[in-house]
């Protein structure tokens, strides 16, 4: 029988939106248990409880579970595999440190980024920068190891009340990594990864200072803001805003382009978007052919215009 | 103390991949191949770290067929000192390799093992993992910025909510953020040396590895087209438009 083990990303505080997508993609597959590995943290036990789908909610609570360490969580999460034909995890930077480890532990192959599930073993996934898709089917001698593209799925529904169940793994755990600390950059707007809205901006925007333009517009218009690779190297803005094959894939219902040229690292990380619109003085621009409405012109006119106009 | 530097042939970042007519793989036949974007941050990274005076000798790694040996050149005329190519012919996921390079580590003991995030063709994020749990060792994986201090060492990790500090005991794998360096470019006298550097060809099969179950992969094809809408011409059409279809 099919049983997945999802293993829950989360703060200490907050359970990231994230696991709720994946847990739709989870519970297409089959009957669902969700892991929260934590010190403490009931409030992210509590939220996850409330996920329509989850059968109960795992809680492992110890004191090196604080902070997510791939090499303290992957053992826990090998051993609690017997149980499970099936362990998935977001497709995060926290899923995609931990779960390779999970799999080496295991011996079984890995699928990363599911896009679709076509099958218990069955899945879709984009390689080569999202310009090809590909089928996996995972051998039957095989646990299914993944992790979960969370652009591809809706979240799942709150309003449920799944059992909340302690569970000690006792697995000897390393003392070789030590976690000091997370610089996350304060921002009042939207998460990136599951905002509604985006507004972006690339080299075209020219500088920290310009970068101005573009969070006031995403602030008129409730947004989260992003930045093409170009603009966090060159230092206008910080990693954690970078959309595309190396940052974040997003799908969200309208993403607004200002001064990015479209390169497919960076498309790939929007191909899920509702509406793209490009704002590009290059009428030749390649993110021209993916947009859905387009304006050729100088953003420094357009941007403050654009913003005035959505009052 | 020795770094090893794992180095993948891939298709080039500016090419245009195409899937072949039977629809079992992409068109490699005349395109241009390069070594893995992130993999040649790792080679500059070691070669940082060894003009630092930390490291006496960077080992570059290729698991492929005979032909990453270009790949494997290129990482020599950058600066590594010798190479080992683990040759080849069948299709490679990530757990064989992590496995070959565990055999690798066993041989070498290298102090660090640094590597790519994720190999731009297969885009699995994968392999550096697999060894660190493999070797039982830590891992810091999307690293953008490395310090060593002797027994150990401090990453800047590349995550979803900002930059995460972890500290870890050596050996380890790292992997490369595109953060981490710019890689140095290869000068033609440094092409000419490189051929005389060694070179070491070593069978797959010579290394008695245990070969995990792989995935079947199949049914390559193009992901749902967007197709390009319209161009507007000014702000007040754009604004109709958004408002028109409801977004904003
Ligand atoms: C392995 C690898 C991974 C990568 N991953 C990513 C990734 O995850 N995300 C990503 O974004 N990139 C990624 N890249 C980089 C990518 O290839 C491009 O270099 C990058 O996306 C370009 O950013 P850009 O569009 O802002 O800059 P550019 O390509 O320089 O474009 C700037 C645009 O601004 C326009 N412009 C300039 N001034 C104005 C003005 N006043 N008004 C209006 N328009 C103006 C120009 O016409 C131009 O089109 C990756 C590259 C590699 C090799
Ligand atoms: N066949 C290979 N030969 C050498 N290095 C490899 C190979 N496959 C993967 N790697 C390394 O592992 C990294 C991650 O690859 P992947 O897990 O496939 O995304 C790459 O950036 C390389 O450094």
């Amino acid at each position: 029988m099919t049983k997945v083990l999802l293993v829950a990303e989360h703060d200490g505080a907050q359970l990231n939106l994230a696991t709720a997508k994946a847990l739709s993609c989870a519970t297409q597959i089959g009957e669902t248990d969700v892991v929260v590995f934590c010190d403490g943290a009931n409030a992210v036990c509590d939220a996850a409880a409330k996920l329509s789908g989850a059968q109960r909610i795992l809680k492992v609570s110890r004191s090196e579970n604080a902070k997510p360490l791939a090499a303290v969580f992957a053992p826990q999460i090998a051993e609690m595999a017997a149980d499970y034909t099936h362990i998935l995890v977001p497709s995060t930077t926290f899923g995609k440190d931990i779960q390779p480890r999970v799999a080496a532990l295991l011996g079984a192959p890995q699928v990363s980024d599911i896009m679709s599930v076509e099958g218990p073993r069955k899945f879709k996934r984009p390689i080569y920068a999202g310009n090809v898709i590909v089928t996996i089917d995972v051998p039957e001698a095989a646990k299914v190891v993944g992790t979960v593209r969370t652009a591809s799925f809706k979240a799942a529904d709150g309003g449920a009340s799944a059992e909340v169940v302690n569970v000690s793994v006792d697995t000897d755990l390393p003392t070789h990594t030590r976690y000091i600390a997370l610089e996350a950059h304060a921002s009042e707007r939207p998460d990136l990864q599951s905002a509604n809205r985006v507004v972006s901006g690339g080299r075209g925007v020219g500088s920290a200072e310009n970068f101005a333009l573009i969070y006031s517009l995403a602030d008129k218009i409730g947004a989260a803001a992003g930045a093409s690779r170009a603009a966090v190297d060159a230092g206008y803005v910080p990693n954690d805003m970078q959309v595309g094959q190396t940052g974040k894939i997003i799908a969200p219902d309208l993403y607004i382009a200002v001064g990015i040229s479209g390169a497919i690292q960076h498309l790939t990380g929007i191909k899920d978007a509702g509406t793209i619109v490009a704002i590009n003085k290059d009428g030749e621009a390649p993110i021209f052919g993916v947009a859905d409405l387009g304006l050729v012109g100088d953003l420094f006119a357009i941007v403050p215009e654009l913003e005035k106009q959505l009052g | 103390m020795k770094i090893i530097v794992c180095i993948k042939r891939v298709i080039d970042y500016n090419v245009r991949v195409q899937i072949n007519r039977e629809g079992d793989g992409v068109v490699t036949d005349g395109v241009k191949m390069s070594v893995n974007p992130f993999d040649e941050i790792a080679v500059e990274e070691a070669l940082r770290i060894r003009e630092r005076g930390e490291a006496e000798e960077v080992i570059a790694v290729s698991v492929g067929t005979s032909q990453s040996q270009q790949q494997l050149r290129t990482a020599l005329a950058m600066g590594a000192d010798r190479a080992i190519l683990i040759e080849t012919d069948d299709d490679m996921q990530p757990l064989v390799v992590a496995r070959v390079f565990q055999k690798l580590v066993e041989r070498e003991k290298p102090g660090l093992v640094l590597m790519g995030k994720q190999a731009i063709d297969d885009d699995a994020n994968q392999t550096g993992q697999m060894l660190a749990a493999l070797w039982n060792r830590p891992q810091a994986t999307s690293a953008s910025k490395l310090e060593l201090t002797g027994d150990s060492a401090r990453a800047t990790r590349e995550v979803d909510a900002g930059l995460e500090v972890i500290e870890f005991d050596l050996p380890a794998v790292v992997t490369t953020d595109l953060r981490l360096n710019e890689p140095r470019f290869v000068k033609m006298p440094d092409i000419m040396k490189a051929k005389r550097k060694p070179m070491e060809t070593i069978a797959l099969s010579e290394l008695s590895i245990d070969l995990p179950t792989q995935l079947a992969q199949s049914n390559y094809e193009p992901p749902p087209e967007r197709q390009a809408g319209r161009i507007v011409d000014s702000v007040e059409e754009l604004v109709a438009a958004l408002r028109e279809k409801g977004v904003v």
